[in-house]
């Protein structure tokens, strides 16, 4: 059973460093994390650190596990392909790395399988060029959840999906990290999605972890301020569930009132704030 | 059933169905080569029966000594430096694209034909040996040094922290207008005579092919085949970016630069034996492309199957076109293959990079 901790985990990009000094207590199999902070706050930075794509400080403890190359899988964000293949193929890319050119029939089952779980089996046999965003971004999905992960670190995996998609996507990966026992990351900009479907949270800010803890705990009026720069608090709606309000940009004197944070739109607020 | 399980069973079922048709692609493109080469060896400038060819093809010693030279020690050379250095070159540019992202790089673009003219101009105009010890292949060498050289500028560049794929492309282009402006240099300085040896060795020509010659293209081939093969998955997985191919594992700085070495070898072997043959290096591989798709464990024999097609049929009809004389290969390669090119592009559907 595998676990993970960070301890004093830093890494550079070129001469800046970039995260430094991350220290996490033991994060349990079964549960998803959303790292969250401001855009270029760090958070890729110190997926591709945990993941070894990145060099640095730091120990990444993975507990008594014996790691191999598909222990930590990292979902990079989208940034879209000219090849000319099809999503199955690229399914078969990410789980046929390092083995034998040769794909077996079991192999065909298990893509087959995640590929009906993620919705997008009709895609099959459609090539990367002609996909949607959102589509793509279900493919980068399917083509880590075939690596089998121990570990798995997302990047903004939701950021180009409609609302539904999002949420079906979170309430999966809940469901993967529960039913497999595994450990998900999740890079998030929407904290109203991170309270919803998160264990716990990660912020960073300036490459450097501010709080970890429980959402309900980490996610609060001094997190948004400190964090984003924005106004706001949390509370619980109708259905009992904690929510951002937000008031607005926190260096606006006149700024919006008592305006409900929509999906995403936080990302954006925080975005406008910097 | 339910509708579920029927998408469930689409995609590998869809899968299986495409992997098969590919591979009688494969099977069809290996046919038409075969059928190719043997048309190759059967024309020329002397017209032989297809039976007196076909007889001494199966048993050389049966058939008269001037049919036995014809076919074994001219035509054969000459097909079978047709079909490897179509193969070499096609493959070369194959993994160029991959490797650089870029669907305008080959050999020829990235300036590796331009280097190698350039190198035979100073044998042919100035005399000038780059290995004074072989002054025997004084204009193959002095081609291969400036391809190789070319190449490996490109290979180290390409390794200088902060160089992207589209800064390489543009340094070939850069390098592509400098070895042209070298050459047309020499071209201005030579003698009548030398610059007609110029001009015939740029146009590209696979009449001087010897065994020798057609085995050192082979074995580059032979080599480096297997080293392709071995990284299938990994030099597919580059074409998805190389954020996405380094979280799949793939080490993409360590496969870039070994790729790159093999490829200049290919790129350069070639073009110092029959000179500039531009098309086949780009086109090759886009033609393969269209017909088996990326992935490697097809696109790389069809790139091969291609290259040696295009250059074989070529060969073929430089021989047919003015009965009695041979054209130069490098021409008709461009003034036939672009034409049957751009109207597989409009034929063709889907998108093709």
């Amino acid at each position: 059973m595998v676990t993970l901790r960070l301890e004093d985990i830093g890494t550079r990009y070129g001469k800046v460093q970039v995260v430094s000094g991350v220290t996490t207590p033991t994060i349990q199999p079964g549960t998803v994390t959303a790292v969250i902070g401001p855009n270029a706050a760090g958070k890729s930075s110190l997926f591709r650190r945990v993941a070894g794509l990145a060099q640095g400080g730091g120990v990444v403890d993975l507990g008594s596990h014996q790691s191999d190359r598909n222990t930590i899988c990292y979902m990079p964000q989208d940034t879209g392909s000219t090849a000319v293949l099809s999503v199955y193929e690229s399914v078969i890319l990410a789980a046929k790395q390092g083995s034998s050119l040769r794909v077996r029939a079991e192999e065909l089952a298990r893509i087959d399988e995640i590929l009906a779980a993620l919705r997008i089996g009709d895609l099959a046999g459609r090539n990367l060029g002609e996909l949607s965003g959102g589509q793509r971004q279900l493919v980068a999905i399917a083509q880590t959840l075939v690596r089998d992960p121990k570990i798995l670190l997302m990047d903004e995996p939701t950021s180009a999906l409609d609302l539904h998609r999002q949420m079906e996507v979170l309430s999966f990966m809940r469901d993967v990290a529960k039913g497999q026992n595994i450990i998900v990351l999740i890079a998030i900009h929407d904290l109203n999605h991170a309270l919803q479907y998160c264990d716990q949270a990660m912020a960073i800010r300036d490459g450097r972890m501010v709080a970890f803890g429980p959402c309900s705990d980490v996610i609060d009026s001094d997190l948004l301020r400190d964090v984003y720069q924005v106004d706001g608090h949390v509370e619980l709606n109708s259905l009992g569930h904690p929510h951002i309000v937000l008031r607005g940009p926190s260096d606006e004197t006149n700024s919006r009132h008592n305006t409900a944070v929509g999906h995403n739109d936080l990302a954006d607020t925080a975005l406008a704030a910097q | 059933m339910t509708t579920n399980q029927i998408s469930v069973e689409a995609g590998s079922v869809h899968y299986k169905a495409r992997s098969l048709r590919r591979f009688l692609l494969l099977l069809a493109m290996a046919g038409a080569l075969f059928l190719s080469f043997a048309i190759d060896l059967a024309t020329g400038p002397a017209n032989y029966p297809l039976s007196d060819v076909i007889a001494t093809l199966l048993d050389p010693w049966s058939a008269t000594d001037q049919l036995r030279v014809v076919i074994w020690d001219i035509r054969m050379p000459v097909a079978l430096m047709a079909l490897t250095v179509g193969a070499a070159l096609s493959t070369a540019g194959a993994q160029m694209q991959t490797i650089l992202a870029n669907p305008l790089a080959s050999p020829f673009t990235l300036g590796i034909s331009a280097a190698a003219g350039f190198g035979a101009a100073l044998a042919l105009v100035l005399g000038v040996a780059l290995l004074p010890a072989f002054v025997d292949f004084i204009i193959p060498l002095n081609a291969f040094i400036m391809a190789m050289g070319t190449a490996l500028i490109i290979h180290f560049f390409s390794r200088l922290r902060g160089v992207t794929v589209e800064t390489i492309v543009l340094l070939g282009i850069a390098l592509v207008f400098t070895f042209n402006a070298l050459l047309a240099l020499l071209q201005y300085l030579a003698s009548e005579q030398a610059l007609a040896a110029v001009v015939f060795w740029t146009m590209g020509s696979l009449v001087k092919a010897t065994w020798t010659k057609v085995a050192v293209t082979a074995v580059a081939v032979i080599i480096a085949i297997p080293l392709f093969t071995r990284q299938a998955w990994a030099l597919t997985a580059l074409r998805l970016g190389d954020a996405k191919a380094e979280s799949f594992g793939v080490n993409v700085q360590g496969l870039r630069l070994r790729t790159m070495l093999i490829v200049s070898l290919l790129a350069a072997i070639p073009v110092s034996f029959v000179g500039t043959i531009g098309f086949i290096g780009l086109v090759g591989p886009h033609i393969a492309r269209m017909l088996v798709g990326e992935d490697q464990r097809f696109f790389l024999p069809a790139s091969i199957l291609c290259g040696a097609l295009i250059l074989s049929a070529t060969s073929v009809l430089s021989k047919l076109l003015i009965p009695g004389a041979i054209l130069p290969i490098g021409v008709i390669t461009a003034l036939v293959g672009v034409p049957f090119f751009f109207s597989l592009i409009f034929a063709s559907r889907r998108k093709s990079w």
